[in-house]
């Protein structure tokens, strides 16, 4: 139904093909580039850095959680800075990124990193305090304790938050990584629209869309929705 | 003496920042493989003490001793059953239980195979591969003690370990109970609110008084013969505990409720399943 009104007006209207291309020409310009390899590589380079930048703010969220959790006087100073750097949209690093590391991929794996830091540590820190004090106890007297105490209770009893906090990580790190690439290049999906831009090749800015919804929704849908049901059906928060 | 506990005090500063005693002065002396039940009124510290003695709580005052050694820090060798069983729930049956066992650096097929044995004993062999969820709030709690029995401890620790289950199952359980303790040997420290539950289970009842928490009286359940004690030997003992406990019960109510409240004068009204005293 979208499709044929879009093919439609796309058609009748008399804006040129460059600024509103026809659907037929969207979907052939996506295959082409996923055939010449144009797209393909960008993607490819684009996950890339997310991978990387993720798993970085994942560490980095878990060990500063860790230290919030543990000493309070962490949480007064750092927790408080923390909760407020949450709230900048990490594409607004991106100037003191250039500044620091120049207009080259560290700046854009920096704000990818930090997009999804925060986030994580803020959720790391409130899954290692909502552990209940029963297994703590329990595990104490077992014997329990230092790194062990962590591996076996802190950690895996804070697992359900800890997934949802890389959740909305990893939508942070994403739209922080398409804006990274946007400005500052070096190849990736961000890039491929600049230059769809540039080149008044809306077709190609809208299959690069596409494809960013639909990696997107893959990782959403099958990664993120899998990890937490299994988690749930493990645990009995939920039925089979 | 087995468990030896002296002198013990114990403070807390509540809300209105006021330092409350619950804990004072406490001595207690319980024998190797013996069946021990404290019971008293809520907030009588009776909890706080079993905490003191599995040292995830400091004594301000007073010293603890577990078969000679001191009682500094928790250990596996005076493990707890708490009141809610406190399994992890993101580990199977068989992986809770065999927890402490591997803590203690047993190889993996030696704990598996001992802890296999012990969920025998408490009639769960045909859980070992589910987890917690999956159980009901009785064999969650044949779990938890089977993962405390399978420590070997020196002593069990019991805070009211079947206060939130139904009565069938608790009856179950009571005697589930007393057979492993015969089997086993193992001393136990059973801290609970519900007078018939301690007559039943243990030798020695110890009754706490309130506010500070003190030792009131001890009394000895008499012996069981041949396993089986007579009925009325049972609600005579609980009678007697129930009478020393009055005065602790009203102390509290008319904290809680002003000073004209009486419990005494009320008509005590006793049914036939002498449950009277349960719930307090």
């Amino acid at each position: 139904m979208i499709a044929a009104i879009w093919e439609v007006t796309s058609r009748l209207s008399g804006l040129p093909e460059f600024m509103f291309p026809s659907l037929t020409q969207v979907f052939e310009t996506l295959a082409n580039g996923l055939m010449s390899g144009q797209i393909t590589a960008a993607i490819g380079k684009s996950l890339g850095r997310i991978l990387l930048g993720f798993t970085i703010a994942i560490i980095v969220g878990l060990i500063l959680g860790y230290f919030i959790w543990r000493f309070k006087i962490v949480e007064d100073t750092l927790g408080f800075v923390v909760t407020a750097l949450q709230s900048i949209p990490s594409i607004v690093w991106f100037p003191l990124a250039i500044i620091w590391f120049g207009l080259n991929d560290i700046s854009i794996l920096f704000i990818v990193t930090i997009g999804a830091t925060w986030t994580m540590t803020v959720n790391a820190t409130s899954g290692f305090k909502n552990v209940p004090q029963l297994y703590q106890r329990v595990a104490k007297t077992y014997g329990s304790s230092g790194f062990h105490f962590l591996r076996t209770v802190i950690l895996p009893a804070s697992v359900p938050q800890i997934i949802s906090g890389l959740r909305i990580a990893w939508a942070f790190s994403w739209r922080a990584l398409m804006a990274g690439e946007l400005l500052g290049g070096g190849g990736g999906l961000g890039q491929l629209l600049e230059m769809g831009r540039s080149l008044g090749q809306m077709d190609l800015v809208i299959s690069v869309m596409i494809i960013i919804a639909i990696i997107g929704t893959i990782v959403d849908n099958v990664v993120f929705s899998r990890l937490e049901r299994s988690v749930e059906v493990k645990w009995g928060l939920r039925g089979r | 003496m087995y468990l030896t506990i002296d002198g013990i005090e114990k403070s807390f500063i509540n809300e209105r920042k006021e330092k409350v005693k619950v804990l004072d002065n406490i001595n207690l002396n319980v024998k190797k493989g013996s069946f021990v039940s404290i019971v008293g009124p809520s907030g009588c510290g009776k909890s706080t003490l079993l905490y003191l003695i599995a040292g995830l709580d400091k004594a301000d005052q007073g010293e603890i001793r577990v078969a000679g050694n001191l009682v500094t820090k928790p250990g596996p060798e005076r493990v707890v059953v708490f009141q809610e069983a406190g399994l992890f729930p993101w580990l199977t049956v068989l992986e809770n239980v065999t927890y402490g066992l591997l803590l203690k650096k047993m190889p993996k097929e030696q704990a598996q195979q001992k802890a296999l044995e012990v969920l025998k004993m408490v009639h769960l062999s045909r859980y070992v591969d589910s987890y917690p969820h999956q159980l009901s709030g009785g064999m969650k709690q044949r779990v938890s003690i089977a993962r405390a029995l399978v420590m070997e401890p020196d002593i069990l620790l019991m805070d009211e370990p079947f206060s939130a289950l139904d009565e069938q199952t608790r009856m179950v359980l009571h005697k589930e109970l007393l057979e492993i303790w015969r089997k086993t040997k193992v001393t136990i420290f059973f801290v609970t609110h519900n007078i018939r539950e301690a007559v039943l289970l243990s030798e020695q009842v110890v009754v706490f008084a309130t506010r500070p928490g003190k030792i009131k009286e001890t009394i000895t359940v008499p012996s069981m013969k041949d396993g089986v004690m007579p009925d009325g030997v049972t609600l005579q003992t609980e009678q007697k505990i129930l009478s020393i406990l009055q005065e602790e019960i009203e102390k509290v109510l008319k904290e809680e409720m002003g000073d004209d409240y009486s419990f005494k004068t009320n008509h005590l009204h006793r049914g036939d399943s002498g449950d009277m005293g349960s719930h307090i």
